[in-house]
């Protein structure tokens, strides 16, 4: 059964460990700015908000992207990125209507998160619970399910 | 469900009890069930309206019906560019028994004109500019991949004209996806062998052959295409004269201000460029080109690139009774004035989600969205319905990224919101209608910028925003997470 | 290897800036951060300087761990000459500004100097510039933030800047980063607004690539965050209440100080409490605490965002306090609450906004504040020298009134903020001053806790908790229990906690992590990460290294083992009433044994053996 990121801003507490374990992951260094995850903290309202790529049924990235770059993980429903197919041409980082998948200038290739296929870094290093990654209860099986099957047929278009 | 709900439900004083919040709820994509994703359920929701509101129709078989004789429908789709290429996919995933066959031109597997600027960087090998990775992608999916031109299409019998042998095609369905072309101005010596387009990847090649280290270069317009393939001209050695018709760099997409911005980030990486200028005529010297401008002295040059602008491939539907403008006349399930006949991509006159009005956009998210439309009302008539698509362009120029959103000129008695930052080259303009982004301008700015179009296509009210953004509007994205979690 | 290795010079006389090399032998035994920075204080400046002339220098250093994925990793100190105490200077803050240096490629940045005329250093990456401070000068930190927010145009950028307190002279100015965390004590932000430097604002996106062993780190650090989270203190107490769980502790065993230290317990502790901070208000059913945070990288949390509850008198015409920011620290509540007698929470958090918003340490106000009121209650500041104002126990209209004296530098403010020895002096009562070196006590009474009797007495920069938290095996039990009332063995104690602490301080890591962590947890994470041996044995040697050090300057500067002293009050009165009733502190009976532990002859010189023995030239 595929999982999914769950977020909930009301355990954050703006520490950034997800940002640092997440840069870690992705790029070997600690920095911010390379996290596919990033908390957004709105000081006069005293609220940290954790914020990245849900997996999107409807990829707007993937649709987007001319050469193929972006597909479907099926083990984990994770939309990847590519690298050696990626062009750099930014058409998904426009595209995304979440601000989600962005440019690396260092590389010339966009990045987003992938799910660290299958065991999120953010996840284990959030000292909250803030972040999770759970699979679905009872109530949500069917649906679950059903979104699976539509993925796993999705090969290529959304 | 309401944004409103949302903001009180998750960021309000009605918090979750803390046994509820203790026990994560799944994700569950098309009905999200977590704070942040039902912040993104809402704009999802919003952004589902605009590009269909079909998707339950049966589950494919995975298998496609590979029986040529046992097929439900034909559906034919000439070009096999985006447009072309995801609409035959589509179909294929809505109707497994379904015959596709998809018509392209051009000698090679479909591919992206989008790549060719880093073809001609030789960043990537031809391979890298193919819309489709996969081996036998179109084999595996049974869509057959035919290599010819349609001279005409008669809509009375249902047919195509194959240019080779003059044969005739049966359709069912048919999608017109032939795309656009680049205009040629008339410029006397337009047609020398040294000057070419850059549209297609034979006309990469030749200029590839043309420009060589040293080379002197003319460049006939700074529009999008003109503008991404200036790296590539500059890396292989070229010395550069561009000449724009326009009073700045890319005029039919980034404002004053951000066009002569990038003005001069190019004159500083040491392109000429010759704004409000014209080419009058190209004179063959022998070994080299006289091209004479009308603001300057003539300049002797080995290669010339044309690239002022593309116009939609509609010459051959002449007599086929279909409606043409500027481009291919459709309504809002992407089908023409003739039954059964759609249009996508360049060279349909499509919905605009800002304006309200029909034009052709010739970008390739809108291309993907119209191939999407067509082939679901192709298969199941009248079951999407497009709500526009919004204008949105990205450009890297000699490393310089600009972005354009919907209405980045603004509206009548709509606010603004602007940030330069000319020493750093860094610029974003944010343009509003009452407290609702419409459009933007962005230069040197990539993080988030996806999320200016959330907030453009789910209309989202800024609320309190609006004046933190007139403030600052490179808060975007604060905007965007803090209005949709509902943060004051 | 964990350090960039690059530090960053600015003459502000000149409007130079310069980069050069991290000196690598000092490295090795120094560390960084606290050690580091003041080991090139003290090769840069003459220990006699006048604090607040340009020969004194400034340097803000992070730590080898300061940016990484340790926990806690938010810290950077500034070390500079105190103008409150004339002794070394080292304040330590966290938040989010420290990290951004150190993704800006910088270890450290040496101010040297003075500039003619306002400015602010500005830190892009490989790019800094001294730029005119014309728009901010005047203005406070939070208004300084955000117009450097703007000019900028960067959302992320990262600012440390003074406010109004520091530009007219306040002793006890703090730097105040990321709106509401500060390097408070001891006037290094009046350090800062002497040499003409109002802020400075860094956007780093280079990040930290250079671990020594990356593998190890990730899993030293991640074994060590699962320590913080499983302690009662780390794991839930600070979590939940902040240092702020320690007021009604505190109280109840008789050490907290009350009434300018004239009682050991205050009967509105719980007013003021960690627990009072979560009830609420009657008027709008919020409570104080809108929520906990961490600082970058803290995995405990312990930080406290709050509102004061908008009909309050004090902010009640005052929309701009009427939203979220930096709570209650306990030491803060202590201050401006206990020893003033104010059991008002909300003029307490009010002012603590105010101590964020123009850059002032909230221990030292408090304190001064409260020495204010006991010489108004024995006659020696009068209405006369307030304009009418009467200063009492109690009233937190007295509290916030003279709070905004001190912002406002008015006249009786700019006696305010000379500090509680200064003022004392001035209206002649100086032993109503409760010092150490000219700076104020933090919240607990040492004839409660006589460990920190000694702590105070012996710390290199004047009365703090900061630099051997004995309270910690005192009260809490960590690492083990000792008797609070007891003066026994306490010479040891409060040197293996004062090297210990040094050396966290020089790591990038927060003190309250050794709350749970041992320097066997520590020393790990520290290994893996930076080049060379990182064993417990060399770190308790880096920090007793860095305490003589400190030590030395000091002696230099002209201190001496006479200022190894408490306020008479403290050791000739005793405690009224709780556990410790009928005590004064035993410092006579610790001291000796102190100097002789350290190594130090009989006036507190550390001895040539001493000296040697630590490589301490």
């Amino acid at each position: 059964m595929q999982k999914s990121l769950y977020l909930d801003a009301d355990k954050c507490t703006g520490c950034k460990q997800c940002e640092l374990a997440c840069s870690f992951e992705r790029d070997g260094s600690f920095n911010p700015i390379k996290s596919s995850i990033q908390i957004f903290t709105f000081h006069e309202a005293g609220r940290f908000v954790p914020y990245t790529c849900t997996q999107c049924d409807d990829a707007w990235c993937m649709t987007a992207c001319p050469v193929d770059a972006i597909t479907i993980n099926t083990a984990t429903g994770a939309k990847e990125v590519n690298e050696a197919t990626c062009v750099g041409c930014k058409v998904c980082t426009i595209a995304c209507p979440f601000g989600t998948i962005n440019y690396n200038t260092d590389t010339g290739k966009v990045t987003k998160c992938d799910l660290c296929g299958g065991d999120p870094q953010c996840v284990t290093a959030c000292p909250t619970d803030a972040i999770t990654y759970v699979e679905a209860d009872a109530t949500g099986f069917s649906r679950m399910k059903e979104w699976a099957a539509k993925t796993d047929n999705a090969q290529s278009a959304a | 469900m309401s944004i409103l709900n949302i903001i009180k439900r998750l960021f309000g004083q009605e918090k979750s009890s803390p046994a509820q919040s203790s026990t994560p709820q799944p994700i569950e994509p098309t009905q999200a069930s977590t704070p942040v994703e039902e912040v993104k359920d809402s704009i999802q929701t919003a952004m589902n309206e605009v590009t269909d509101n079909i998707i339950e129709a049966a589950e494919p078989n995975p298998t496609p019906n590979t029986n040529h004789e046992d097929y439900s429908m034909h559906h034919v789709i000439i070009g096999s560019g985006p447009a072309g290429v995801v609409a035959a996919e589509s179909i294929r995933k809505l109707d497994p028994k379904a015959m596709i066959t998809l018509i392209g031109d051009e000698p090679e597997p479909p591919y992206s004109r989008m790549a060719i600027p880093y073809f001609l960087e030789e960043n990537i090998t031809e391979e890298g500019s193919h819309l489709r990775k996969t081996d036998n992608h179109y084999d595996n999916k049974n869509i057959n991949v035919v290599r010819d031109r349609v001279s005409s299409i008669n809509p009375d019998d249902k047919t195509v004209t194959l240019e080779s042998n003059d044969s005739l095609l049966n359709w069912d369905k048919l999608l017109i996806a032939t795309g656009s072309h680049p205009i040629s101005p008339p410029i006397p010596g337009l047609d020398n062998p040294k000057v070419s387009n850059c549209w297609t990847l034979e006309d990469s090649r030749k200029i590839v052959e043309g420009v060589k280290p040293g080379s002197v270069v003319v460049q006939i317009g700074a529009g999008f295409i003109g503008c991404i393939i200036l790296e590539s001209l500059v890396k292989r050695g070229a010395a550069l004269t561009v000449v724009e018709m326009g009073d700045r760099m890319v005029p039919r997409m980034l404002d004053q201000q951000c066009g002569t911005m990038l003005k001069t980030w190019c004159e500083n990486k040491g392109v000429t460029v010759l704004t409000s200028s014209q080419v009058n005529s190209i004179e063959d010297k022998g070994k080299r080109l006289l091209v004479s401008v009308s603001n300057g002295e003539p300049i002797e040059a080995d290669f010339v690139i044309s690239a002022t602008g593309v116009r939609s491939n509609t010459a051959f539907l002449e007599g086929s009774g279909i409606k043409v403008d500027e481009g291919i006349l459709v309504n809002r399930h992407l089908e023409t004035n003739v039954p059964d006949i759609f249009a996508a991509g360049d060279v349909a006159q499509g919905l605009d989600f800002s304006t309200g009005e029909y034009t052709v956009q010739a970008i390739q998210p809108t291309a993907s969205d119209h191939g999407l439309i067509s082939s679901k009302n192709m298969v199941n008539p009248g079951s999407a319905i497009h709500q526009g698509a919004v204008l949105m362009n990205v450009l890297a120029t000699l490393g310089l990224i600009s972005v354009s959103y919907g209405l980045w000129e603004g509206v009548e008695g709509g606010e603004s919101a602007e940030l330069v930052d000319t020493d750093n080259f860094r610029y974003i303009r944010l343009q509003f209608d009452g407290d609702k982004i419409v459009g933007a301008n962005t230069l040197g700015i990539t993080q988030n910028i996806g999320a200016i179009r959330g907030l453009i296509q789910s209309k989202t009210a800024l609320g309190v925003w609006k004046e933190r953004l007139m403030e600052n509007p490179l808060n975007f994205m604060d905007a965007y997470v803090g209005v949709t979690g509902g943060h004051t | 290897m964990a350090w960039t290795n690059k530090v960053l010079r600015v003459n502000l006389t000149e409007g130079t800036l310069r980069y050069e090399p991290l000196n690598q032998e000092w490295v090795k035994d120094y560390l960084g951060q606290r050690g580091l920075g003041t080991r090139y204080l003290v090769d840069e400046v003459d220990p006699e300087v006048d604090a607040l002339s340009p020969e004194n220098k400034m340097i803000f250093a992070t730590g080898p761990l300061t940016g990484t994925a340790a926990s806690t990793s938010a810290r950077y100190s500034v070390i500079t000459k105190s103008p409150l105490t004339g002794a070394i200077a080292c304040s330590n803050s966290g938040g989010f500004f420290g990290p951004e240096l150190k993704f800006a490629g910088l270890d450290m940045v040496i101010f040297e100097g003075k500039s003619p005329t306002p400015v602010y250093l500005y830190i892009e990456n490989d790019e800094a510039k001294l730029l005119p401070a014309d728009d901010i000068w005047g203005k406070s930190v939070w208004e300084a933030d955000e117009i450097l927010h703007k000019a900028h145009h960067d959302p992320q950028l990262r600012v440390a800047a003074v406010g109004r307190a520091a530009e007219s002279g306040c002793l006890y100015a703090a730097i105040v980063n990321d709106l509401h965390r500060a390097a408070g004590r001891s006037g290094v932000g009046t350090v800062m607004a002497s040499k003409n430097l109002k802020a400075i604002a860094v956007r780093g996106t280079k990040g930290i690539s250079n671990i020594k062993d990356p593998k190890r780190f990730m899993a030293s650090t991640a074994q060590e965050k699962e320590v913080l989270a499983e302690n009662a203190v780390t794991g839930t107490g600070l979590p939940a209440l902040g240092t702020q769980v320690l007021m009604n502790v505190i109280n109840e065993i008789g050490a907290m100080p009350t009434r300018n230290m004239q009682d050991v317990q205050f009967e509105g502790a719980s007013k003021i409490s960690g627990e009072a901070m979560l009830e609420p208000r009657e008027s709008d059913g919020k409570p104080n605490l809108t929520t906990n945070a961490g600082c970058f990288g803290c995995t405990i949390a312990c930080g406290r965002i709050s509102t004061v509850d908008t009909s309050h008198f004090s902010v009640k015409d005052k929309p701009q306090y009427h939203h979220n920011s930096g709570g209650l620290e306990y030491e803060a509540a202590w201050a401006l609450g206990s020893d003033t007698c104010v059991d008002d929470l909300d003029a307490a958090t009010y002012v603590n906004f105010l101590c964020n918003e123009d850059g002032m340490d909230p221990i030292t106000l408090g304190s001064t504040i409260a020495a204010a009121m006991e010489l108004f209650e024995k006659g020696a500041i009068t209405t006369e020298h307030t304009g009418g104002v009467e200063l009492e126990f109690g009233s937190p209209q007295s509290l916030v009134w003279c709070a905004e004296q001190v912002v406002a530098a008015t006249e009786f403010g700019k006696d305010l903020g000379l500090g509680s020895k200064r003022l004392c002096e001035k209206y002649g009562m100086p032993d109503l001053s409760m010092t150490v070196k000219g700076q104020e006590f933090p919240a607990y009474d040492p004839r409660g806790i006589q460990g920190m009797g000694l702590a105070y007495a012996t710390s290199n920069r004047g009365a703090c908790h900061l630099r051997g938290y004995t309270v910690a095996s005192e009260v809490l039990g960590i690492p083990e229990k000792t008797d609070p009332l007891v003066s026994e063995g306490k010479a040891g104690l409060v040197i293996a906690f004062q090297d210990a602490t040094a050396a966290v301080d020089s790591a990038g890591l927060c003190l309250f992590t050794t709350f749970a962590w041992g320097m066997d947890n520590i020393a790990p994470q520290i290994d893996s990460a930076c080049e060379g041996d990182w064993s417990v044995e060399r770190l308790l040697e880096v920090g007793e290294r860095i305490w003589n050090m400190e030590r030395d300057f000091n002696l230099k500067a002209g201190l001496t083992g006479a200022d190894d002293n408490l306020p008479k009050r403290l050791l000739k009165d005793v405690a009224k009433t709780g556990p410790a009733k009928g005590r004064v502190s035993e410092l006579d009976v610790m001291l000796p044994e102190y100097y002789e532990l350290r190594g130090w002859d009989s006036t507190g010189v550390p001895t040539d053996d001493t000296r040697q023995r630590l490589s301490l030239a």
